[in-house]
């Protein structure tokens, strides 16, 4: 799927500047955006969902134009069919594990679900091996299965792209190792792009096919995942001593 | 002993508090989210001008609302000249004053609820497709209810007990607009302290009750 970001973001916060200024485009079905807490990796997701706006650029994916500043679009996050999982999941710590999953289906007053939309769901609880806990609240669950909870709530909606942002950091070592095959499992499924967000080497091991590295704001590489290992692709300025998350 | 079993000025308070209640409920909570969520200039001012109601003198408010809606003041006229209804000397205008005073109550607890909701819940929400409106009612007030109904109860209390602004706008007319505050001034000045004892005793009841079960409903719904 054809992804291209070219997005520039100034923000202030008590006081402290952030300028974001990235540039990359990839056609992968995994992309990888890597490098240190800080570096913007989040806030790029975010323009992507349409949480935030880029003061200047230009957003595409697939044959949408998200964002362009020239012609004045700005597609609001609620039409962009992007699924976000943020960090620490946004579980609705107020539904059951069943309406988190039925958040997205039910779009109009009073959001109630049809027979469809009930048969769907309880189809996603079934694929997620959630059908058990579907009168749970989400401070019943374990990591995996919030987790688990997360992305069958934001696939249920039929996005064309998912965006995760550190989905397995709040998971111990082996949980992950388990995390990363079925999150690969499922991409193969429902067939959908993702854009990860990880600053853990092993998930770019196992996820990338193509990483983007992050640096103050800044992308320093794009590499390509190939069975010998990475490729740089790209490099901006001589600066890219920044770890290399294949070596 | 016919004064004493005179419960019309109980039944109007809480007409007037209840419906002040709702108005302060329903402005306080819309601007608490556009204050708690939106940049917009004069936010600060905004929350200032909004919390004035709870440090002005309630006489100073009553003659702010005298100037604005009273039968030459800009927006009193024009409610005269267009409906041919005026607000100063009815209840009516008593529900105004109440919800005035009580509106900052709401507004605090409910910024205060709303602003403790985690911003990524209602971001992810949006990313589900819902409306800016579907955010607010099923994500971010879900969420901050308990906050705002203890605002939303003490803003009752308020109401109810509300005696200075009320005075000024809609006056002190038995049966019409004498509520039970103004009823145990008047029955003091008249030397009856014992119809003054019974309202006081009345009020003081309604509102005990109030806060126990607003205490009651808080405690029960943790989730």
């Amino acid at each position: 799927m054809h992804i291209q970001v070219e997005v520039k973001k100034q923000v202030a916060t008590r006081g402290r500047k952030f300028a974001l200024d990235v540039d990359f485009s990839s056609e992968s079905e995994r992309l990888v955006l890597f490098g240190p807490s800080g570096s913007g990796k989040t806030m790029t997701l975010q323009l992507l969902a349409g949480l935030l706006t880029p003061d200047v650029g230009r957003i595409v994916v697939g044959d949408r134009v998200l964002f362009d500043q020239q012609k004045k679009t700005n597609i609001p996050a609620r039409r962009r069919a992007i699924g976000y999982v943020p960090q620490d999941y946004a579980l609705f710590p107020h539904l059951s594990v069943a309406a988190n999953l039925g958040f997205g289906l039910a779009k109009h007053w009073p959001w109630g679900l049809g027979k469809d939309e009930r048969k769907r769901v309880a189809e996603f609880l079934e694929i997620f091996e959630l059908t058990e806990l579907r009168t749970s609240l989400p401070r019943d669950l374990s990591g995996g299965q919030r987790q688990r909870v997360a992305l069958a709530r934001a696939l249920i909606c039929n996005p064309q792209l998912l965006l995760l942002d550190e989905a397995f950091s709040a998971l111990d070592a082996l949980l992950r190792a388990k995390m990363r095959r079925e999150l690969l499992k499922i991409q193969e499924r429902f067939t959908i792009p993702m854009i990860l967000i990880t600053h853990d080497p092993e998930d770019v091991a196992a996820l990338a096919q193509t990483v983007v590295c992050y640096s103050q704001g800044r992308v320093e590489q794009i590499m390509l995942a190939t069975a010998e290992g990475c490729q740089v692709r790209e490099t901006a300025g001589l600066s890219s001593l920044a770890s290399n998350p294949c070596s | 002993m016919d004064n004493l079993l005179d419960f019309k000025p109980l039944w109007l308070t809480l007409k007037v508090a209840g419906l002040a209640t709702g108005v302060a409920f329903l402005a306080g909570v819309a601007l608490a989210y556009a204050l708690a969520r939106r940049r917009f200039w004069g936010r600060d001012w905004l929350d200032a001008f909004c919390t004035l109601p709870l440090v002005l003198p309630p006489t100073v408010l009553g003659y702010y609302l005298i100037v604005l809606v009273g039968r030459n003041g800009w927006l009193g006229r024009w409610l005269e000249d267009t409906f041919g209804f005026t607000l100063i000397f009815t209840w009516q205008g008593a529900v105004l004053a109440a919800a005035l005073v009580s509106l900052p109550l709401v507004l605090k607890s409910a910024r205060a609820a709303l602003e403790e909701v985690n911003p990524d819940l209602e971001n992810t929400a949006r990313t589900l497709g819902m409306s800016e409106w579907g955010v607010f009612l099923r994500v971010s007030f879900p969420l901050a209810w308990r906050g705002i109904l203890a605002g939303t109860m003490l803003a009752f209390a308020r109401a109810m007990g509300e005696f200075g602004a009320t005075l000024m706008v809609a006056g002190n007319l038995p049966g019409k607009t004498q509520t039970l505050s103004l009823a145990v001034y008047d029955a003091v000045q008249a030397g009856n302290d014992q119809l003054a004892l019974v309202l006081v005793v009345l009020t003081s009841a309604v509102c005990v009750l109030i806060l126990a079960t607003a205490g009651k409903i808080l405690r029960a719904s943790a989730w």
